[in-house]
């Protein structure tokens, strides 16, 4: 008995072995589909990417066709090596390292070897391409741009990362992905989904046929259409205000929260991260870490509002009932809040209408130190006040359907007990916010839609940037209003303040005519600190407004880096730009001049120099030449343009 | 007559079945590791030339076995054994650490894995032992001994750690099984690792209560007249705390690589491009092998190089896919053809020694076989052990033929013994 446990264990095993092996090799077809071997091909075809078109219909990004010469490193028989690289002009250093590349990635599957040649390049190596074995093109789409601002807004297409290929299946080596902007937020949508055909091949590499009468064959869907609510009209005309200066502009439809224009500057060519040249420049963008153009300071930087956040202020302060319209306040250069805080607004007798139109810091000091002491203990104070502020989208993420974005920062009670554990803040110790200066950190496209809620009386919608994908449906969460916590009677009393900031307040050399605008100016401070010294800047340029008066129907912000004070740059820019979006014409051509041929670059300059001092061995003149160089190249781009 | 010419007394059959198969192996391991370029089949600097040299090299081995007295085989065993446990001790001071496994010694480019060694030295000094004629394994002494002989290896091994040796020589169970040990030991055994397995697939509680069942099924259907319920009751509470112990066991004692095999096994979420790539490489390769194979050198898994390894542990992927279940059925016919062969040698020998000996070949060849092409196909957890005479390596090719032609020199021996 015994003697046959060994004999008869080895027999089961081994039936068990042959049964499982019999299993795996003759029953299941599943490991030989997945064997992506050389018998079977697979080739994708690659759906075009949705075009992207703006408010009124205009295209915007179209696609041109571009072939990658891709290598199976297996395959290459002997070819004639100078030819071939004389042909695609690369040395052949770079050739045999790219071929160890491919080697590294899989000798057996197909990766990129030269990405994104245009079609005359392809037709030189088309003529000869059966002579390189181991060697094809691959058609793909690229995007070719009708316009050449909106950088921020597109994003741009790249070819997919490890990282992405790693993680996400559908990605092959060399498949192109849209990375920040809409590419990146609506890339599903724009990119379709490709199709893959499974073709059979015989010993010497023919194909002689679709593989099992192509059953595992999928079609290609087409990427969809986008329309963005950009009217690149005044995209346009922002960009060209904001050449040689730095900073933002939101505009939003305050009665959609479609979002009409979004300047950052500096900015660059969306053309310039296409084809072969596209790495290069994208590395030059990249390393600029003082201009920063792939930096969107329309939604990524936060800045202190500055007086436009007075009209918050001022609001809280009618809802907690703290002042009414005739409230009167004194000022005398200024106030004593704890310490003396200076005023400029030239007053004696303030209420909320002058208070506004001309930014006494006093006034609203004075409002807000009365919100905070309205309730005993400060920090149940901050917190209802945050609260207020809150719902104006401020400090923050809005939601918006960019993939980037600040949130920002409005103080609560947590704030403050982190900077003082001990307690012992009161209203006084935190006055500056009043006037936008303190804690409050805020962000251009969040003023924006905060001045959305003041032209709405009361309430906003989630600024987005997509109006229509074609078949599809917008998200909810864009067709939801989102009311603020004032009430709607609180606002007119402020909007006429507004009002009035033009007709006789601190931009009454910016009045329209014909056209009621509801603004305000803000100069916020700016220091940076370099090797230990804290340098003052100069201060920031910051302009919100919002027009028609009545039944409005843009609202913006502006915000210009160390562009002195608010009606100097960000109010005239402001200006213009309402200007141009409800009349479509401009009736102070004067003035847009002024500000089309301004440059704040001796300003930046200044700033790199301070800079360039924490390090030694980037000399000034470097930084200089850096930026002559950035203002040929953006002068050359406009020329360029004109004569288009 | 003494002494008869070693041509006349070697079995015949059984070093045919060695020879085909290390040449199958040769073939396998050139085709797996073939270069773009055309090479001579002797370039040492290729994987292949250099198994070729290990091949080579057998030829001497195999004639010093040959040709040695094969009474010294068993009279020196206990140095054999003596030598093996010194060796596996010497690893924790001079041994390399190579993916977390001290299991080898390199003297400048060889490298040499005494637990190679220590199974034949073990398989000799068993058979020494078990062929004394006191001894019976139904006495408990005698059991702990024999045990003993067995488990001081599998306790040294498994502190390198190297869970697959150790499993090699655990399969010695087999042989004191043959030779008289008490069954339960081995039946235990057996549902143990079947425990094991079910508990951490099912609910631990399901499985007691079907035990339960089956244990009072069993009781009421006993018919002799000793059934005790006391000892069902004890193993029933044997049973109960194993079951229970296992996910504490698995969670706690298992190392995380140990448990990703067992989870690739079980399939409980298993990344395809981690833990889970080499099994499903390897799976890939063999199925798309598909009745007939895609031709030696053509295929096209084995050329990618997608499996990791394909010439050493994975070498049967390469044979499943260029020679198809028909070459694959082939191989593992080979295989059986030879284990049985031995087997039927061993109880022919003569003496209890060449016996027990030929026991623990069959044994230990069979447990490779079986553990590696198992791995392979999703039947048993990766764990990295060779197949024999097919994997790379001269280390473990001159083993297993050591292994292989003591016995053949003991079995060839046989006329002299009387």
């Amino acid at each position: 008995m015994r003697k046959i446990v060994l004999p008869a264990v080895i027999i089961i095993s081994s039936i068990i072995l042959i049964a499982r092996i019999f299993y795996l090799q003759v029953i299941d077809e599943s490991l030989k589909l997945k064997s992506e071997n050389n018998a079977i091909k697979k080739i994708f075809d690659f759906p075009e990417r949705g075009y992207i078109y703006d408010r009124n219909g205009k295209l915007l990004v179209a696609n041109q066709p571009s072939y990658d010469i891709m290598v199976v490193p297996r395959e290459i028989k002997k070819i004639d090596t100078i030819e071939f690289c004389k042909l695609l002009h690369i040395s052949k250093a770079d050739f045999i390292k790219k071929i160890e590349k491919a080697k590294v990635y899989s000798p057996m599957l197909p990766s990129v070897f030269l990405a994104q040649l245009n079609k005359a390049e392809y037709a030189a190596f088309q003529e000869k391409e059966r002579k390189f074995e181991g060697f094809y093109a691959q058609k793909r789409a690229l995007r070719d741009y009708q316009v050449k601002d909106c950088a921020n807004i597109f994003g741009f297409i790249t070819q997919v990362n490890d990282a992405i290929l790693e993680k996400n299946p559908y990605y092959n080596s060399g498949d192109l992905i849209g990375k920040q902007g809409v590419e990146q937020e609506y890339e599903e949508i724009l990119r379709g989904i490709k199709g893959v055909k499974y073709l059979l091949r015989d010993k010497h590499n023919k194909i002689i046929g679709p593989y099992k009468e192509g059953q595992f064959d999928t079609i290609a869907q087409q990427g969809k259409d986008l329309t963005l609510t950009i009217d690149h009209e005044i995209q346009k005309y922002g960009t060209e205000l904001m050449v040689n200066k730095r900073g933002g502009i939101v505009a939003i439809e305050p009665k959609t929260g479609e979002i009409l224009a979004l300047v950052s500057a500096p900015t660059y060519d969306p053309a310039m991260l296409v084809g072969r040249q596209r790495s290069k420049n994208y590395t030059a963008l990249y390393q600029d870490s003082i201009a920063k153009p792939l930096y969107d300071r329309g939604l990524q930087a936060t800045y202190p509002p500055g007086s436009p956040f007075k009209i918050v202020t001022g609001l809280i302060g009618l809802q907690e009932q703290v002042i009414d319209e005739q409230t009167v306040v004194y000022c005398n250069h200024g106030g004593y809040f704890g310490r003396f805080i200076k005023c400029h607004c030239g007053q004696h007798t303030l209420v909320l209408n002058n208070g506004i139109y001309k930014s006494c810091n006093t006034y609203f000091e004075t409002a807000f130190k009365r919100s905070i002491d309205k309730y005993k203990i400060p920090s149940q104070s901050i917190d209802v006040w945050s609260k207020h502020v809150k719902s104006f989208g401020l400090g923050q993420f809005l939601g918006t359907d960019m993939p980037i974005g600040a949130k920002g920062l409005v103080p609560t009670s947590k704030t403050y007990k982190r900077a003082y554990p001990n307690g012992g803040w009161r209203s006084n110790t935190i006055i500056s916010n009043s006037i936008g200066q303190g804690e409050i950190l805020t962000s251009p496209i969040q003023l924006a839609n905060m001045m959305a809620v003041v032209a709405n009386r009361g309430y906003y919608y989630t600024p987005h940037i997509v109006k229509k994908i074609k078949g599809q449906a917008l998200d909810e969460k864009y067709t939801t209003k989102h009311y603020s916590t004032i009430d709607k009677k609180y606002f007119p009393p402020v909007i006429q303040g507004l009002a009035d900031v033009y007709n006789v307040g601190t931009a009454y050399n910016l009045k329209v005519e014909g056209l009621e605008i509801c603004g305000k100016t803000g100069t916020a401070e700016n220091k940076i600190r370099v090797a230990g010294k804290t340098y003052q800047l100069k201060d920031h340029s910051i302009f919100v407004a919002f027009a028609p008066r009545e039944n409005p129907t843009i609202a913006i912000a502006v915000f210009v880096e160390n562009g002195y004070w608010g009606n100097r740059w960000a109010g005239p820019i402001a200006t213009l730009m309402i200007e141009k979006y409800v009349n479509g014409k401009i009736s102070r051509t004067d003035l847009e001049n002024t500000m089309l041929n301004g440059s704040l670059l001796p300003e930046y300059n200044k700033i790199e120099n301070i800079i360039y001092q924490r390090f030694p061995e980037r000399t000034s003149e470097k930084a200089n030449d850096s930026i002559a160089k950035r203002e040929i190249q953006i002068g050359e781009a406009k020329k360029e343009e004109e004569t288009n | 007559m003494r002494n008869q010419s070693i041509g006349s007394s070697i079995d015949w059959i059984t070093l045919l079945l060695y020879i085909a198969l290390v040449i199958m192996g040769w073939m396998t391991i050139y085709s797996a590791s073939l270069p773009l370029e055309e090479t001579s089949i002797f370039d040492l600097s290729q994987i292949y030339g250099r198994q070729m040299l290990f091949i080579g090299l057998t030829i001497p081995i195999i004639f010093i076995i040959l040709f040695t007295e094969a009474k010294l085989f068993e009279r020196f065993s206990f140095v054999f054994y003596g030598i093996g446990i010194v060796l596996l001790l010497g690893l924790f001071v001079f041994g390399k650490t190579i993916k977390g496994q001290t299991n080898w010694y390199q003297f400048g480019g060889f490298g040499f894995q005494p637990s190679e060694f220590v199974k034949t030295a073990t398989a000799l000094l068993l058979a020494k032992y078990l062929s004394y004629s006191q001894i019976n394994l139904k006495h408990t002494k005698d059991q702990l001994i024999g045990l003993a002989i067995v488990g001081l290896p599998v306790f040294l091994i498994l502190l390198q750690p190297d869970a697959g040796s150790a499993m090699i020589f655990i399969s010695l169970i087999f042989v004191l099984n043959r030779e008289g040990l008490p069954s339960w030991y081995f039946i235990s055994g057996i549902i143990a690792i079947a425990l094991f397995f079910l508990s951490l697939l099912i609910q631990p509680l399901y499985i007691i209560i079907a035990i339960l069942i089956i244990m009072i099924v069993h009781y009421v259907l006993n018919r002799k007249i000793s059934r005790n319920p006391i000892v069902y009751g004890l193993i029933y509470l044997v049973i109960v705390a194993f079951s229970f112990s296992v996910n504490y066991v698995y969670n706690n004692v298992l190392e995380s690589h140990q448990k990703d095999r067992i989870n690739v096994l079980i399939g409980d979420d298993v990344d395809m491009k981690k833990e889970g790539y080499n099994l499903n490489q390897s799976m890939i390769a063999i199925g798309s092998g598909g009745l007939l194979g895609k031709g030696y050198l053509e295929g096209t898994q084995t050329k990618g190089g997608f499996v990791p390894e394909q010439h050493t542990d994975y070498i049967f992927t390469t044979v499943g896919e260029e020679w198809g279940f028909f070459g694959s059925t082939l191989v593992i016919l080979l295989f059986v053809t030879l284990f049985l062969r031995i087997i039927y040698l061993a109880e022919n020998q003569k003496t209890k020694f060449s016996r027990v000996y030929g026991y623990c070949v069959a044994t230990y060849l069979f447990t490779h076989f079986f553990v590696n092409i198992a791995m392979l196909i999703k039947l048993f957890p990766t764990i990295g052990v060779p197949l024999p005479f097919f994997s790379y390596g001269g280390s473990s090719l001159w083993a297993f033929t050591i292994l292989l032609f003591i016995f053949i020199k003991l079995d060839a021996n046989k006329v002299n013994e009387w």
